[in-house]
């Protein structure tokens, strides 16, 4: 009776001894104000640099033009570069100085204008324009290209109309850019760096703090009182939650209204999804801090699972549906992947339950995971 | 005095090596991370997944439509034969793309009206919308050629040629891979140092080392070295990798690539000491490393290009020693560039290298509690 009486009390939480653990935590937030800097300062400085800094759209493209003849054609020709925001056009006159150019790498592109140009143009037409473009950065280098076909294309229709001689293509792409039609890479690249950040806060709020307590002996003494592990793991979780959705706000806040990122899909959708992915990025955080044993291992560990993976394999950057299978099977233990999705769809796209839903599910069961592992390893050392 | 520095040496690689799990660390993680980002860091894109709406009867569609499933850069998921189709198709990113062809377009077409395909792309990642598009127009292009050739119409005034060059195939693994030498060098070497000196700090121990007969410019060099030694193995070992795994060509001159590492390394150690003698526990020394590195990776030019920054954020990067490196290391590799050209990306590295290092020998002393 006595017995069965004790173990009722151990299956549920006492509510009395996690306030006790949850203050004995804020306590210590609060007065290391190190954790406070990294929940709400950190997200702000990092948005603020990354929403600036990081970029996919190339303009003011620095590119030679190499004129071997000028006439009426090419100065017509160079207009269309003059007038484009994409680039910024060097005249030279031979091609070994554009070459020269590209070498050194102050210019990323040349075209060049033959001395036949002119005469080509106006008799038998097919002038060729021969296009170099540096390819080391093969993105970039796409974009340009795509944007001196745009040139030409222009130049095309505007010297047909000129010249009264209709100009015929066969078939026209009209194209129709969903969910982002002027095609503003910061408003992928915004939720994306979100999701980033707030793998790092997480990891960065809980790495250590349970490897600490190991490595100063306070575990040892934990373990002695009443206080039972799921109760240790709640105290440890809640206040970092409560500022870890703090920073999130913010970062929300900054999105929208600073880099004006549109936030087409409901708020409560929004605040739903970053919780879950808040308490997965923790209990992450805690299950290093548990496995590591010491700081200082915790610490390396926190660097090399969070960091790299959520930049490289959650799709925030580089699309995930053009890796090989093998290495997309791989995504899917990465908890960044499904908050970069889940972000881009809500900020861009709006409610789109299948993706919310299939994202919301995945992070719950990693978190239920990583809880369970925590607990598991925490008892075991009693 | 080269003992007493060989002896601390020593004794900082079996603080950092007899440990198995700091040793797994430092060790296993990076192979690991070099095999996956190897392969998952591309903007190429294959095997778009797209759907087809086709309401036109006619050969001259169906000739399109074969060209672009021809295509290895797209793959065929489903044809549909509805408008209301297209948007769940699109929202669930079931589909990135969908190609419409009108009813009258093989008909305009032979009388050369306007024929007009239509293309909706998901905007969510706005540059893989871009890359798809120019895929889309020069398939279209080709097509345009050819049926300007078959149906004799003249050709336009002026026709482009281009060519890339480096890089004729926009390989973007080409970009990436030689990228992923300084990125996880420099992880490597944060790893290795930043929490060093403040692990020592915590313990206590660093104070004895002080009131040893060691002088802290030897305590700066031993502490140095392990970083150097193991930053000088992770980086030749995926070098290697990266020429003879993933056939990256390396068109430059292999000493000017490690002038590079050294300088790079040396900026980094420095970087890392700064760090951890600034901090005065563990935990101070972790968040002061993911401080630089987060920042030092992701504005480096790594995978965004630096002249996409705003100005301002360009004038930021002059700090940031990864850029540098990066330079080097994508000239060495793809443009082959030796010494001469490279000179403007070695001195910031050893200005900052000694720097770094100089603040933190003078930290040791100046800095305990």
């Amino acid at each position: 009776m006595n017995v069965q009486k004790q173990r009722g009390v151990r299956k549920g939480i006492n509510i009395m001894r996690l306030k006790g653990l949850i203050r004995k935590e804020s306590y210590q937030i609060v007065r290391d104000p190190s954790s406070i800097a990294i929940a709400f300062v950190l997200p702000m400085i990092l948005l603020f640099l990354f929403g600036y800094g990081v970029s996919l759209d190339a303009n003011y493209v620095p590119i030679a033009i190499v004129v071997e003849h000028q006439s009426h054609e090419t100065s017509d020709f160079l207009a269309g570069f003059r007038q484009s925001r994409y680039f910024v056009p060097v005249i030279v006159t031979d091609i070994q100085a554009a070459e020269q150019a590209m070498i050194e790498g102050s210019v990323d592109g040349i075209v060049w204008l033959r001395e036949n140009f002119g005469k080509k143009r106006l008799g038998t037409g097919d002038a060729p324009i021969g296009v170099f473009v540096n390819g080391v950065d093969a993105n970039r280098a796409r974009i340009i290209e795509g944007y001196v076909r745009g040139v030409w294309i222009k130049w095309l229709e505007r010297t047909s109309i000129e010249s009264g001689r209709p100009l015929h293509i066969p078939v026209e792409v009209k194209a129709q850019i969903w969910f982002n039609a002027q095609m503003r890479s910061r408003n992928f690249l915004v939720p994306g760096l979100i999701a980033v950040i707030m793998t790092l806060i997480g990891a960065l709020l809980t790495a250590m703090v349970v490897a600490r307590e190991w490595e100063r002996g306070t575990m040892e003494a934990l373990m002695v009182t009443p206080v039972q592990v799921r109760e240790i793991i709640l105290g440890k979780i809640i206040p970092y939650f409560i500022m870890g959705m703090g920073g999130m706000t913010l970062s929300v806040i900054m999105a929208t209204w600073f880099f004006h990122v549109p936030l087409r899909g409901s708020l409560w959708v929004l605040f739903a999804g970053s919780s879950l992915f808040l308490v997965t990025a923790l209990s992450m955080g805690l299950l290093i801090s548990v496995v590591a044993k010491t700081q200082f291992v915790a610490g390396q560990v926190a660097i090399i699972v969070t960091f790299l993976p959520a930049f490289i394999l959650s799709g925030f950057i580089f699309d995930i549906s053009s890796m090989p299978p093998i290495i997309q099977t791989m995504t899917h233990v990465i908890a960044a992947r499904y908050f970069v999705s889940m972000l881009q769809t809500v900020f861009l796209a709006g409610d789109v339950w299948p993706i919310i839903i299939y994202d919301g599910l995945a992070l719950t069961a990693m978190a239920l995971l990583f809880l369970m592992i925590v607990k598991k390893r925490m008892k075991k050392r009693l | 005095m080269l003992r007493r520095i060989i002896a601390l040496m020593v004794k900082e690689f079996l603080a950092l090596l007899t440990d198995k799990k700091s040793r797994m660390v430092v060790i296993v993680p990076p192979v690991v991370q070099l095999l996956i980002f190897g392969y998952a860091a591309s903007f190429n894109l294959d095997h778009v997944p797209y759907a087809v709406y086709n309401e036109d009867s006619g050969r001259a569609s169906r000739d399109l439509l074969a060209k672009i499933q021809g295509s290895p850069n797209f793959s065929l998921k489903t044809v549909i034969r509805s408008d209301n189709e297209i948007a769940p198709l699109i929202d669930t990113q079931k589909v990135r793309v969908v190609v419409h062809v009108e009813s009258k377009f093989s008909e305009n077409l032979l009388h050369q009206r306007p024929a007009e395909v239509q293309v909706i792309v998901d905007g969510r990642n706005s540059n893989t919308a871009m890359v798809v598009l120019n895929y889309m127009n020069s398939i279209v292009t080709d097509f345009n050629q050819q049926w300007a050739i078959r149906h004799g119409h003249s050709p336009p005034p002026a026709r482009l040629y281009v060519r890339f060059w480096f890089n004729s195939a926009l390989d973007s693994h080409w970009f990436v891979i030689p990228g992923i030498v300084a990125l996880l060098t420099l992880v490597v070497t944060m790893l290795v140092t930043a929490l060093s000196v403040a692990r020592e700090r915590e313990a206590g121990t660093f104070d004895q080392l002080l009131v040893t007969p060691m002088t802290p410019l030897e305590i700066l060099i031993a502490k140095a070295l392990p970083g150097f030694i193991i930053g000088t193995i992770e980086a030749t070992f995926i070098i290697l990798v990266v020429v003879f795994w993933f056939h990256v060509p390396m068109r430059g001159s292999v000493a000017a690539l490690y002038l590079g590492l050294f300088m790079f390394l040396l900026s980094a150690v420095g970087t890392g000491l700064m760090i951890s003698s600034l901090a005065v526990t563990q935990q101070q020394g972790l968040l002061g490393a993911f401080l630089f590195l987060v920042p030092t990776i992701i504005l480096s030019g790594f995978a965004t290009p630096i002249a996409n920054m705003p100005p301002v954020v360009q004038v930021l990067t002059y700090i940031n020693p990864m850029r540098y490196f990066l330079i080097i290391v994508r000239s060495v590799f793809l443009e082959g560039a030796s010494f001469d050209l490279l000179w403007p990306q070695y001195w910031p590295m050893a200005v900052m290298g000694i720097v770094t290092l100089a603040t933190a020998g003078w930290l040791f002393r100046r800095r305990m509690y």
